[in-house]
């Protein structure tokens, strides 16, 4: 046997196996995050979108299938259910500082939730999207778990939802800096509270890494605004879907 | 560390067993959070015997768990450039929305708040 064929075999081996796919994760992982730093926290070099192009780069090189791929990367996956509980400790951690402010907080969700949804139907109809994809993006600014089962309840598709939900996080992680910058934003609270709000998880990971603070108000804004949204997008839609 | 492991897939099982059972819109992990965050708030006062001392352990394994946030997005991630096609056809217009979207709602949110902040101040 040649050393291709078996250099061949071994990757017909590894690539059935989780450990292969785990480890391409985290690596690439490593890799953008060390780009983060050294850049130090450009946020166009969000640690998400970095590694997921890295992946999906040896993936489509490699001509690996997704569902391939996922059996391994599912062990990383899952754990973002606990995170989510985990989420309570930086809110318990910081539980006076969200007292003094729960007026400021409870409003801001409320009108804040509400907001995210009309934007997106009203942008949405302009552009004449179909209604599959209308119901697709409603839940878009709340977490991916929490998008697709809202997307499930309003006849959505959940894994376009899923699409949409991490392309939001994303772009508000990215370009959050930079808009709040312009629109001269300063007040830490109030800008961690918009990228929780508005880019969930990912635009937390980002508010934490800038500053305690802002982290905590991300924390508290995407926990929240996920709990509203799921209870008022089903209400919402009836109401609009109804008016249109 | 295994302890408050076991405390947050526990909490986790509780929030999904509730939204299973009573049909909720809010996802099990939420109520996992609203659960823990409930738990850790009843047990404030309590500052001695083995009560503060797990609440410790809590907030460490919480706390590195949260440091990879970020990395736990990736699997997710990957599915959506593998499975863009599902986009056919509508991709720059569901871009479109989704930037302009996030645009305003991250202006509207962080003036609101801040706003709403300021005003409380003066009370």
């Amino acid at each position: 046997m040649t050393d291709a064929n078996r250099l061949y075999e071994v990757w017909v081996y590894l690539q059935a196996e989780p450990l292969f796919w785990l480890t391409l994760t985290v690596g690439a992982y490593l890799v953008a995050d060390a780009l983060y730093r050294a850049s130090n926290m450009f946020p166009l070099l969000n640690p998400v979108a970095i590694s997921v192009t890295l992946v999906s780069g040896c993936l489509i090189m490699f001509d690996v299938e997704y569902e391939r791929y996922f059996n391994g990367a599912k062990f990383i996956h899952f754990l973002l259910g606990p995170a989510t509980v985990a989420l309570a400790i930086p809110i318990y951690l910081n539980w006076q500082i969200v007292m003094a402010e729960r007026r400021a907080i409870i409003t801001t969700v409320m009108l804040g939730a509400v907001f995210a949804i009309l934007i997106t139907f009203g942008l949405a109809h302009l552009l004449g999207l179909d209604q599959a994809t209308i119901r697709s993006l409603l839940p878009r600014s709340v977490t991916a778990p929490i998008a697709m089962g809202i997307s499930e309840v309003i006849g959505g598709i959940p894994s376009l939802t899923a699409i949409i939900t991490i392309v939001t996080g994303v772009t508000g992680a990215a370009i959050g800096t930079f808009v709040l910058d312009l629109m001269r934003i300063r007040d830490l609270a109030a800008r961690g509270f918009a990228f929780g709000l508005t880019s969930h998880g990912i635009g937390t990971a980002r508010a934490m890494s800038r500053d305690r603070t802002a982290g905590v108000f991300a924390a508290v804004a995407m926990g929240l605004s996920g709990i509203v949204t799921a209870l008022i997008v089903p209400l919402l839609f009836r109401l609009l879907s109804g008016g249109f | 560390m295994l302890h408050t492991i076991f405390l947050i897939l526990l909490l986790q099982l509780g929030g999904e067993i509730l939204q299973k059972y009573f049909s909720l819109t809010v996802p099990g992990p939420v109520i996992g959070l609203m659960l823990l965050l409930g738990l850790l708030l009843v047990s404030r006062r309590k500052t001695s015997g083995w009560v503060p001392k797990f609440r410790q352990q809590m907030v460490d394994s919480a706390e590195t768990l949260l440091t990879y946030l970020s990395l736990l997005f990736v699997p997710i991630g990957v599915g959506v450039i593998m499975h863009l096609q599902l986009l056919d056809g509508q991709l720059l217009a569901v871009l479109s929305v989704i930037i302009v979207g996030t645009i305003a709602t991250l202006i509207f949110t962080a003036f609101l708040f801040q706003l709403l902040r300021r005003k409380h101040d003066h009370d």
